[in-house]
């Protein structure tokens, strides 16, 4: 059999409904050769995690638009926590404001991509993301 | 199974998910999704356990709304205090073995419920590889306990029909306007029903659909009628939550009808026995491509030298017959 094709789940936290950015990457992903499972808009944080648990997804993505970043992200990394799975990588995308970027790394994001980074950037982070928690044994 | 990982951990990981915690039943689905003949061992240690779910069979056309009839179904069965899982079945690209597997998100309000259990999987453009995964995700539920096991395909192709085989109950979904008396009389997906479904009947047509259907059932043309079951058709309308109880009572009474009977047991049988012969295709095959490689020189040599099709023929068989042996008895 084939290489097990890298697994990801792509989410949009929070109550505005502007998909199209999260449609984008998902679709970039795709066409990648990953598995995307894409959830949607208006998910809470305990949606995202559960769904990532259940799928076992590699990488996590979330893309927040509404300001909220910070309040969600740090409730999805604790929940991440709560769940044993803290080992999945996440990654955040958005109209996040620069001083927020090292808040959220401080949380446990490995990325934050800000508008205007390229779909291939995002394609080899969630690949790197993935090489390197395989490399280190990844689920324990 | 992943490499270095023991029967052992995974018999652990086995025991924490039959607690509940869902991280390691995620775990333990990626590992048979993503082996071979290893997950041979996993399934006899579990099928002790369960073997008491029903596997519903969801498929019919895309777009005809199967994602939202079953978050609706999963509603239904969770009022009635059923624990249920579910296995969405979504296609892969063909260029680059990607997939947008979307099913998931018509049912993202149960990801909060701990007793619903939602894998998507995609199709990885293997033939028999989705129905061997799927068939092991089917296993493993059943070992936790799951009441409900959903299935919901692709809609198309000889996959569906294989996981269709696997299943208690087959619920074909249609919806109005989807074609006329010609389409429901075609060969496919649309026969093997024992429960067949128009969806989105708040539209117009569904009574002309309804008609073809039952004009075409009425006829024998379509259906399934396992040991006296009658097919039924049920109209509902997924999105404003139409007909979905009267859908489940009849999804239970047929299996109701299926526990009566020896059905129930044919079933868990045929879908054994179907994971095991398509496990043996797929190392057959394996075992088939590495004997042309190995034999290769040799090969060439004979046709150069102008031997009959059959002595290579054979050699070919021989080498691949005992390579799958090995291969089984090494798992």
């Amino acid at each position: 059999m084939g290489r097990k094709p890298i697994k990801v789940l792509v989410a949009k936290i929070g109550l505005d409904g502007h998909d199209r950015g999260a449609k984008v990457i998902a679709r970039a992903l795709k066409d990648a050769g990953m598995e995307v499972v894409y959830t949607g808009i208006r998910q809470t944080p305990e949606q995202v995690v559960l769904a990532a648990i259940e799928e076992d997804v590699d990488v996590i993505g979330v893309s927040i638009l509404s300001g909220a970043h910070v309040h969600h992200v740090r409730k999805l990394v604790e929940l991440l926590r709560q769940e044993g799975a803290i080992d999945i990588p996440v990654v955040v995308g958005g109209t996040i404001p620069i001083p927020d970027v090292d808040t959220l790394k401080q949380m446990g994001v490995k990325e934050v991509f800000l508008p205007g980074t390229s779909l291939k950037y995002i394609v080899d982070t969630v690949r790197r993301l993935y090489e390197e928690r395989n490399a280190i044994g990844g689920y324990n | 199974m992943r490499r270095g990982m023991l029967l052992e951990d995974i018999i652990e990981l086995f025991e924490e998910a039959r607690k509940g915690k869902l991280r390691s039943i995620g775990r333990l689905l990626t590992i048979v999704e993503n082996s071979s003949l290893e997950v041979l061992e996993l399934l006899e240690h579990i099928s002790s356990h369960g073997s008491n779910a029903q596997v519903i069979g969801v498929t019919g056309i895309p777009g005809a709304g199967k994602s939202t009839l079953i978050s609706k179904m999963i509603g239904e069965y969770r009022k009635r205090g059923y624990k249920v899982a579910v296995v969405a079945i979504d296609p892969s690209s063909p260029i680059t073995q990607g997939s947008l597997m979307g099913d998931r998100l018509r049912m993202q309000q149960y990801a909060t419920d701990r007793d619903v259990f939602i894998r998507s999987i995609s199709t990885r453009g293997l033939k028999g590889g989705l129905s061997i995964a799927s068939l092991s995700i089917i296993e493993v539920f059943d070992a936790l306990g799951y009441d409900k096991i959903i299935v919901e395909t692709v809609g198309v192709g000889q996959s569906d029909v294989d996981i269709m085989n696997a299943a208690h109950t087959i619920i074909v979904v249609t919806m109005p306007g989807a074609g006329d008396d010609i389409q429901a009389l075609k060969a496919g997906v649309m026969e093997i029903g024992n429960i067949y479904v128009i969806n989105k009947s708040d539209k117009p047509e569904a009574t002309r659909t309804f008609e073809y259907l039952k004009f075409s059932l009425d006829k024998g043309d379509i259906g399934l009628f396992e040991e006296d079951w009658v097919p039924r058709i049920v109209k509902t309308s997924a999105i404003m939550g139409q007909g979905i109880d009267e859908l489940v009572n009849i999804v239970e009474e047929h299996w109701n009808h299926v526990k009566s009977g020896g059905l129930v047991k044919e079933k868990l049988v045929s879908r054994r026995l179907l994971l095991s012969r398509l496990l043996l295709e797929r190392v057959f095959s394996e075992s088939l491509q590495e004997s042309f490689m190995d034999l290769d020189g040799v090969l060439k040599k004979k046709i150069v030298e102008g031997r009959e099709y059959r002595s290579i023929t054979r050699m070919l068989a021989e080498k691949a017959t005992s390579k799958m042996i090995h291969k089984v008895d090494r798992s």
